[in-house]
Parts: structure tokens; C-alpha cells; sequence
């Protein structure tokens, strides 16, 4: 099932990459110069190193049948705070150091109203998402804090080979991967998405699980604000990190992982943000303005969840009978 | 307040967030009187509703949609794609009457598609009408990527004229506008069989289906009213603003949600009242007034505060409604 529910991201990644090729047939090529890789794929690779990152904290929130709205103003608040401090002349590593425990701390809070008072996810982090950027926005005083700090610059435009910041993403993605499912902990989560009441009455900790995948989600967010910022040596607390959160909740329901919790796939989510990503980037090589990506980012999503509706895959199963052997064994029931 | 009067047989408990929204405007609005002169005046007062009658009647709209346990995220960003038709139509020379109508039939045919994927093809309603946000501030860009001002003199007229109340308050059409809507929907909610449906989804779609309620129509029902009323908000936003621009309202659907919210409306769908958006409204419209009566306060902190005030609201709404999962 899941096998299948991949296919058709993947084929909206290889139109697209098709497309690309067709425009500007350069488009794959891939070249060494100082040492670094340079070319369209590993641009968009780069650009999209944050979505996936915070698409990967966002996929294990879902999979407990939760949502992170704040994501964004996380990541805004991580960029003020590294580059206020810098700017206050503080050092490039204390200041990260402090951006992410801040980010654990919002993390915790978001973690608080949705696993303890219980509150319905979307609400719950939509109050940080409404206070959390003014909040960034108080702490830079409205302004845009330009930094200089050569160490600070890596995280987002720094190079070894790759960009740097494209093997972090990957880098959390994979131990994240190996983390859930080659323990039980990938199981337990999805325990907690399909019923959160029976999994605690079976001796599953969901409220520490709960927890635990929102301070996750704000890291991730918190690693992606510095990226953003870094790799423009500035923090923009009104810009940066705007609307990732919906890009990132797109890969994820792109990537196959159902909202309604209890089943996730991190492939899927790499895959889905690379959609993403790629679709902006094609649409600037076509040379359609900037704005108008939205359109096409909406058709896309549009046609990819009508795919992957179970609707649509009733109707597609009564056409060709023949009953496919899954091959995956914790398929927990689907929603 | 009306709601009140409307269904007396509904014990008072359910009344109680609604309450305690008016209870924190009053609040909110003595602080100001207390600290500023001049804050209690009935000018401040119908401001809140001339700079807010848009606001209003998106609220109602994300009303009828939250009450069914679904949530409308394309709200701003159709009410800003309703500016820029407006203002494109007019400028291409589109008589007003024609350019309105236009406006409303493109609001409410996105809701009922929004609202045709939602239900056939059991699309979760947060990502589809989060297409249908990125969807609609799209088409604004397609249309200009610039701001169009809007010069059509009977949008001018409209936009300018004031009504003069006793005492020397005014107001403008935008709010008679937008009361009516309030009142429509109250009537609608309450005592039509749309109206009961719509609780009946937020309680339990499948007794409601069993009950023999025609839900279908219902849940595709509330995306139309949401689109028509984001239309509708657009054209008075438009009036407000007097341009389209893609980038009007930006955001805007987080204020609507949060004005339903701080209504006392659950986002699990079968409680609440239009009349307990409407106060949210105000809220939010009295810590806006506030925070630019103080003067040296950023503006952020607006943002601060509404989040703040959202926590508040829920934790009540907790307290005051154990039983709900």
C-alpha cells in the first residue's frame, strides 16, 4: 500500500525534472569547482534543505494524528535569536546553542497544551504561531540583523562537496529513520496516531511520545531557521520561515502520510518536499513570475491528494483486478 | 445576543464561552476608557465595527465551516483574489452591479469546489482549502502582480459614505453590510433545517447521515457559505482599502480562526454561535484600538496579545466543556 502511494509523487518529481530537462536541457548537468558541486539539482536541493528538515519533524507530529502550525515562527525566532546575540557580539556556537534551546522550550510548551491540557493540536500551536513571529519581530525591533560571522554562514551556504545543509537535513532524516524503525518507537508513535486512549491503556507512554515528537518538530525547526538565516548572513523575522509550515505539511500529505495520524513514510516526505522544491524551481526556469508558483503548487497538491484519496483508489482497484501481495508488515489500520 | 433570545431551551452552560467573550470585550474596552480620554466614546465604538466589518463577515463564514469540525484556510486569500477582481473588472470598465456579482459567484464556486473535493473524495478540509488559499492568492497574481486602484465613483461613493447616528457617531455602509450578514446567519443557523444539519455534522456525522439529514448538502453547503461570505469581506475589504492587491489580508485567515475561536466556538465542530464570533471580532478589534491608543507599544505586540488571548480561551473552553473528546 504504501509502495503504491509513493508512485505518484514520484512520477510528479520525474514529470517535473522532465519538464526541466525539455526547457533547459543543461538542467541535470553537474559540475566540481573548488571542490564544491554545483548545478540546478543541487540548488534545489539546497533551497529545499529546510523544508525537508522541518517536513521530517512535522511527519512524526502527524503520525500521532497532531499538526505543528508554528514551525515557521519557530524557525523565525531561531534566526532572531542566533543573530541578535552574534550582532551583540556573542560567538557563533553559543549563539546556535541558544537558539535551539529556545526552540526546545517552545517545543515543550506546544508539547504541554497538546499532550497535558489536551488541547486540539491546530489551536494549540496556532497560538504560537500568532505570537511566536510577533515575538521574533519585538526581538529585532522590526528590523533586518545582518551578521558577519564566517562560522555562522556554513550552516546554510557552507559546502563539503554538498551543501552543508542539505547533509544535515538528510543527516536527521536517515537517524530518524533508523531511530523508528528499527526500534519499536516508530510503531509506538503510530500506536498513538491511530488511538491515543488505547495505546496508553496497553502500557504505551502516548503522552511522552506526544511530547517528545513536538520538541522534535520545533528542533528541526529551529536548525531550519538557522539555516534560512544563515544562509543569507541575516534574520528577517517577518519573512523568514513565512508559509514553510504549509509547504511542509505539503510534503508531508504529499509523501503519503495521512493527516488523520497513525501511519507515516520519512521516504515519502523526502520525496514530497523535492516536489515541491522542484515545482518552484521550474516554474522560476519557465519564467512564470514568482507569485504564480502558488497556482501551480495548488493544482499539484490537488491532483496528488485526489490520487492518493482512497476514493479514487477504490475506482482505480475495480478496473484491474489483480490483488497485489503488500509487502510491508506493520500496516497499522488506515484511516 | 440574539442567539440568546433564539433557542431559550438550550441550558445555559453552552452559553458560557460566548458570555465570557462579551464579558472580556466589556473588560478590555473598560481598560481603555479607564487609561485614555476619549476611549469610551461611541465614535471608538462604532470604529471597531467600520474598520472590522470585514472581519465580521469572514468570521460568520468560518463560523458555519468550524461548526461542522471543518476549518476554511482559503479565506484571506479568496477575500484578497474578490479586491483584485473587483478592482481589475471595474478598471476594465465592468459596471459595479456586474463586477460584484462576478466577485460573489467566483467566491462561492471556490468554496463549492473546495467543498465537492472535501466530501467526495474525503480530502481532509486543512489541506484542501489550503490549496484553495495558495490556489486563490495565485489567480490574484495571474491577474496583476500590482496593486489596482479602484476609481469607479459609486465604489467611491459607496466606500466614502458615512450614516450619521445620534450623537454625532458615524458609521458606514460596510457595517449595515455586515450586520446583515450576521443576522442572516443567525436566522440561517437557527432556524433553518441547513442550520440544524450543520450543528448535527458537528456532533456526529454518521448519526446525523443515520437520522436521514441530508449532509451531503450540508458539508459542501458550508464551503459555499465560507466562500460567499469571503467574497463578500473581500468586496468590503476593497471598499476599505479602495485597491486590489494580491497581498491584501495576508494572515488573515489566523485572525478569523482566532476570532471564532475566542467566540467560543470548538474546532471539533457542533457548538457555537455567530454571535460569539461577532465578540471575538470586537476583542480582537478593542486590542488593536488599544495597543494604537498606547502609542509606544510596536504593533507586535497585537500578535502577542491574540495569542495570548486564544490560549486563554481554550483553557476556558476546556474547563467548560469536559465531556467533548
Amino acid at each position: 500500500m504504501m509502495r503504491s502511494r509513493l508512485l505518484w509523487p514520484l512520477v510528479a518529481l520525474a514529470a517535473l525534472l522532465v519538464l526541466n530537462v525539455a526547457v533547459t536541457p543543461s538542467f541535470l548537468e553537474l559540475r566540481i569547482q573548488d571542490g564544491h558541486l554545483f548545478g540546478s539539482t543541487v540548488d534545489i536541493l539546497r533551497n529545499g534543505a529546510p523544508t525537508v528538515l522541518i517536513a521530517v519533524g512535522m511527519t512524526l507530529v502527524v503520525a500521532t494524528r497532531g499538526i505543528d502550525l508554528s514551525v515557521g515562527a519557530v524557525a523565525a525566532i531561531a534566526g532572531s535569536i542566533a543573530c541578535t546575540y552574534i550582532a551583540g557580539g556573542g560567538s557563533a556556537v553559543t549563539a546556535v546553542l541558544l537558539a535551539l534551546s529556545v526552540c526546545v522550550l517552545l517545543g515543550l510548551w506546544n508539547g504541554f497544551l497538546v499532550s497535558v491540557l489536551g488541547i486540539q493540536p491546530i489551536i494549540a500551536t496556532l497560538v504560537l504561531m500568532t505570537a511566536g513571529r510577533g515575538g521574533a519581530m519585538l526581538l529585532t525591533e522590526g528590523q533586518i540583523i545582518t551578521v558577519k560571522s564566517s562560522l555562522y554562514r556554513e550552516i546554510g551556504a557552507g559546502f563539503l562537496i554538498l551543501p552543508i545543509a542539505i547533509l544535515i537535513s538528510l543527516a536527521v532524516l536517515v537517524a530518524v529513520a533508523l531511530l523508528t524503525r528499527r526500534t519499536a518507537l516508530g510503531m509506538l508513535i503510530e500506536a498513538v496516531g491511530v488511538n491515543p486512549m488505547a495505546s496508553r491503556l496497553a502500557g504505551v507512554h502516548s503522552r511522552t511520545i506526544i511530547w517528545t515528537v513536538y520538541v522534535f518538530a520545533a528542533l528541526c525547526a529551529g536548525v531550519a531557521g538557522l539555516m534560512i538565516s544563515s544562509n543569507v548572513s541575516a534574520a528577517d523575522a517577518n519573512n523568514a520561515g513565512l508559509w514553510i509550515e504549509m509547504d511542509a505539511i505539503l510534503a508531508v500529505v504529499i509523501g503519503g502520510t495521512s493527516l488523520a495520524g497513525g501511519r507515516y513514510s520519512l521516504a515519502g516526505t523526502l520525496l514530497g518536499a523535492l516536489v515541491i522544491q522542484t515545482l518552484t524551481t521550474t516554474v522560476y526556469t519557465i519564467g512564470v513570475p514568482a507569485n504564480v508558483t502558488l497556482v501551480f503548487k495548488a493544482l499539484v497538491v490537488i491532483a496528488v491528494c485526489l490520487l492518493q484519496s482512497p476514493r479514487t483508489a477504490q475506482l482505480l482497484q475495480k478496473r484491474r483486478k489483480s490483488p497485489r501481495s503488500t509487502s510491508r508488515s506493520p500496516e497499522v489500520a488506515a484511516g | 445576543m440574539s442567539t440568546l433570545a433564539l433557542s431559550p431551551t438550550r441550558l445555559p452552560q453552552r452559553f458560557l464561552p460566548v458570555m465570557a467573550t462579551f464579558v472580556v470585550f466589556v473588560i478590555t474596552f473598560g481598560v481603555g476608557s479607564f487609561r485614555y480620554e476619549g476611549f469610551a466614546s461611541g465614535q471608538v465604538v462604532a470604529n471597531l465595527f467600520v474598520d472590522n466589518s470585514f472581519l465580521i463577515v469572514l468570521a460568520v463564514g468560518m463560523t458555519f465551516v468550524i461548526l461542522t469540525g471543518g476549518i476554511d484556510l482559503s479565506v484571506g486569500a479568496v477575500a484578497a483574489l474578490s479586491t483584485m477582481i473587483a478592482a481589475a473588472a471595474l478598471d476594465a470598465g465592468w459596471p459595479p452591479l456586474l463586477a460584484v456579482l462576478a466577485v460573489l459567484a467566483t467566491g462561492t464556486g471556490l468554496g463549492l469546489l473546495m467543498g465537492l473535493v472535501i466530501h467526495h473524495f474525503d480530502v481532509q478540509p486543512f489541506i484542501v482549502t489550503l490549496a484553495g488559499m495558495f490556489l486563490a492568492r495565485g489567480l490574484c497574481f495571474l491577474i496583476s502582480v500590482e496593486s489596482v486602484s479602484i476609481d469607479d465613483p459609486s465604489f467611491r461613493d459607496l466606500a466614502t459614505g458615512t450614516i450619521a447616528l445620534p450623537g454625532g457617531v458615524t458609521l458606514t455602509y460596510s457595517v449595515l453590510i455586515a450586520l446583515a450578514v450576521v443576522l442572516a446567519a443567525v436566522y440561517v443557523l437557527h432556524l433553518t433545517r441547513f442550520g440544524r444539519t450543520v450543528y448535527a455534522i458537528g456532533g456526529s456525522e454518521s448519526s446525523a447521515r443515520l437520522m436521514g439529514l441530508a449532509t451531503t448538502r450540508a458539508k459542501v453547503g458550508v464551503y459555499m457559505v465560507s466562500g460567499f461570505c469571503s467574497a463578500l469581506g473581500g468586496l468590503l475589504f476593497s471598499l476599505y482599502m479602495l485597491s486590489g492587491y494580491g497581498l491584501h489580508g495576508v494572515g488573515m485567515e489566523l485572525d478569523v480562526i482566532a476570532a471564532v475561536v475566542i467566540g467560543g466556538t470548538l474546532l471539533a465542530g457542533g457548538s457555537g454561535y455567530v454571535a460569539g464570533s461577532v465578540a471575538g471580532v470586537l476583542v480582537l478589534g478593542t486590542v488593536q484600538t488599544l495597543i494604537s491608543f498606547e502609542g509606544t507599544l510596536s504593533s507586535w505586540w497585537t500578535k502577542i496579545v491574540i495569542g495570548v488571548l486564544l490560549l486563554a480561551f481554550i483553557a476556558l473552553q476546556r474547563l467548560v466543556v469536559r465531556r467533548r473528546p
